[in-house]
């Protein structure tokens, strides 16, 4: 079986070999360096500092956070670009777009006017309560949301145009409600999109650093996140720690994303 | 009771028909693809709101534009069996059919419970944990059938419920389809495109062409007076169009002109001639036949112990022989013949 499928196996291009091999060489030379600058020796001692674990549980505390924000919001938004006609729609897409596209500094500044001490929506909110969000943990979730969650939306949304809508219709039929229809139809079928963007939603706020550093600022233990603090080590001198730091976010990342990567996101 | 006139746009398609079926009937609505059927179906099931008409099922009225009367199709008492069946891919078979009653309000077990039961009446008792994509297209179909009427609807609307299957298990599952109806005391209204779907399974047919009703009636009455090409095509006997030459007397386009038995009803008449009634001969007979006329064999098409020969000529028809037949005359494209058919074959009517 499997040698007769062989022989019938397409034969590749040759031209495309030796760019195919460039391209995985290149992304993958630097992560070696950085294996080969790993002082393998003290490596317990570096990742079990302080900075290093507070750092490591912030980013995963803060970007599973942004996760569940992205679902919770990200999914009835998906579900109205996706469903419902109304006036701007292209407009509204358009917008939720955004943060995918900017600087995620510009992202960080626009949260500050939003939310800051001053902000448009922040001023009153601190005034009648005292709450604040710029350097808080809470900040650093609402920074990882607002760049991550569109990623979530482009590939729900995606889903939702994709699925078969007649299931809906023959849900409807039987006497679903709406919402029964979107809890046990919609969302089922759509769930491998879901997966999909909340991944890439999760990955996206792991890495976050330029709005988180704007908005949320740079605290040890309160808004110092992995991206953050490797940036700090490098900037310190301490190349150790940063590798350290860095090495981590490696492993962390490989681990959600291999398993995924077959399974859910349709490679 | 179901009684319905639905008048829509959609596209390019002008939908304008009405529709009606008594309780314990099966109404079919025949047509080629694009002709409105699918359309029609999802306009009663709710799934389109009609422009102009009015659907109305045991009294009930489901829409009405001009009383500004919409029932959503989760309150309709409708059941609807989709083409390719539709079953939620996730869940089990006994969670299919159990979906509606659990959508109605009812508990889990008690739903589960009576899903069980049309399970086993439809004998698939032993499929209740399996998923849809684990069945057969018979199993899938009448998880399907029991999935619509496990709600009690009050119409049950069949689309397309054979097309999905291929040609092997086609016949043995229309048949069955057939008893499993008859089960149901409510009125059932059948899309198909497929004649013997309608002729097997439908006490009436009602023949949709580009949106409009081009024909309907019991089986038999259509198959024996096709009012069109299509309609003929379909049941499989020929039409020709033509004027009143004389009493008796019907001159066709060409100038060839057939004796009928009897009087002709008015001036422009069809003149329906099944295959089988059309008679081939190598030379020119004598004898009975009081139509013959020279005939080129255009196409010879052989299905199983039939072959439809298509003839060309002052009198375009299908003949239809035995292959013991075709090989004893040598027919092929380009076979010059003769063809006969004896005037009280011919059936003729006004259009």
């Amino acid at each position: 079986m499997t040698r007769a499928a062989d022989r019938a196996k397409a034969r590749p291009p040759w031209a495309l070999i030796p760019l195919a091999v460039l391209a995985a060489a290149f992304l993958v030379v630097p992560f070696l360096a950085l294996l080969q600058r790993t002082p393998w020796t003290g490596l317990g001692d570096l990742i079990g500092r302080p900075v290093v674990v507070d750092a490591l549980r912030l980013s995963l505390l803060s970007s599973l956070a942004a996760t569940g924000a992205a679902l919770v919001l990200g999914i009835p938004l998906a579900w109205l670009l996706a469903r419902q006609r109304f006036p701007g729609r292209s407009v509204v897409r358009a917008m939720v777009l955004l943060p995918m596209v900017l600087p995620p500094v510009v992202g960080g500044a626009a949260l500050l006017f939003a939310f800051g001490r001053r902000g448009l929506l922040g001023e009153p909110v601190y005034d009648q309560t005292g709450l604040l969000l710029p350097f808080s943990t809470a900040g650093v979730i609402v920074a990882n949301t607002f760049v991550a969650m569109p990623f979530l939306i482009i590939t729900v949304e995606a889903g939702l145009r994709s699925m078969d809508r007649r299931y809906e219709d023959a849900a409807a039929t039987l006497g679903a409600s709406a919402w029964t229809v979107f809890r046990r139809i919609t969302v089922p079928m759509v769930a491998p999109s879901i997966v999909a963007g909340a991944v890439l939603c999760w990955a996206r706020a792991l890495g976050e650093f330029g709005a988180t550093v704007t908005f949320a600022g740079n605290l040890q233990g309160r808004t110092q996140t992995m991206p953050l603090a490797v940036f700090l080590a490098l900037e310190s001198g301490d190349r150790q720690a940063a590798i350290a730091l860095s090495l981590l976010l490696i492993v962390v990342s490989l681990a959600v994303m291999v398993p995924m990567r077959d399974r859910w996101l349709g490679v | 009771m179901f009684a319905a006139r639905i008048e829509l746009r959609i596209g390019s398609l002008d939908i304008d028909v009405a529709v009606d079926a008594a309780d314990g009937e099966t109404v079919a609505l025949l047509g080629p693809n694009g002709a409105g059927k699918t359309t029609i179906l999802r306009a009663i099931a709710g799934l389109l709101a009609i422009e102009r008409g009015r659907i109305e099922v045991d009294g009930l009225v489901l829409d009405d534009p001009a009383a500004g009367v919409f029932v959503p199709t989760a309150d309709r008492p409708i059941g609807l069996v989709f083409q390719d069946y539709l079953l939620f891919p996730r869940m089990s078979a006994l969670d299919n059919v159990a979906f509606g009653l659990r959508a109605r309000g009812m508990d889990k077990p008690a739903a589960r419970a009576a899903a069980a039961g049309w399970l086993e009446r439809f004998g698939l008792t032993g499929h209740a944990a399996s998923r849809p994509r684990a069945l057969s297209g018979g199993q899938s179909q009448r998880v399907a059938l029991a999935r619509a009427l496990a709600t009690s609807p009050r119409l049950l609307l069949l689309d397309e419920p054979l097309a999905a299957l291929d040609a092997g298990t086609r016949v043995q599952v229309r048949t069955s389809l057939r008893r499993y109806l008859a089960t149901f005391g409510g009125a059932r209204i059948l899309v198909t495109h497929d004649p013997v779907d309608a002729m097997v399974l439908a006490d009436r047919v009602i023949v949709v062409e580009d949106g409009r009703v081009i024909q309907a009636g019991t089986v038999t009455d259509v198959a024996r007076h096709p009012r069109s090409r299509y309609v003929a095509d379909l049941v499989g006997v020929n039409l020709l169009h033509g004027t009143r030459a004389e009493p008796y007397l019907v001159r066709l386009a060409s100038g060839a002109e057939l004796v009928v038995a009897d009087p002709l009803p008015g001036d422009e008449v069809v003149v329906a001639v099944r295959p089988q009634a059309v008679a081939v001969y190598r030379d020119r007979p004598d004898g009975s036949p009081r139509n013959v006329w020279p005939a080129t064999v255009a196409d010879v098409e052989v299905d199983r112990d039939r072959v439809r020969v298509q003839l060309e000529g002052p009198v375009p028809v299908v003949a239809e022989v035995t292959p013991g037949a075709l090989a004893e005359l040598e027919l092929a494209p380009g076979t010059r013949v003769w063809a006969a058919v004896k005037a009280v074959e011919l059936s003729v009517y006004t259009q």
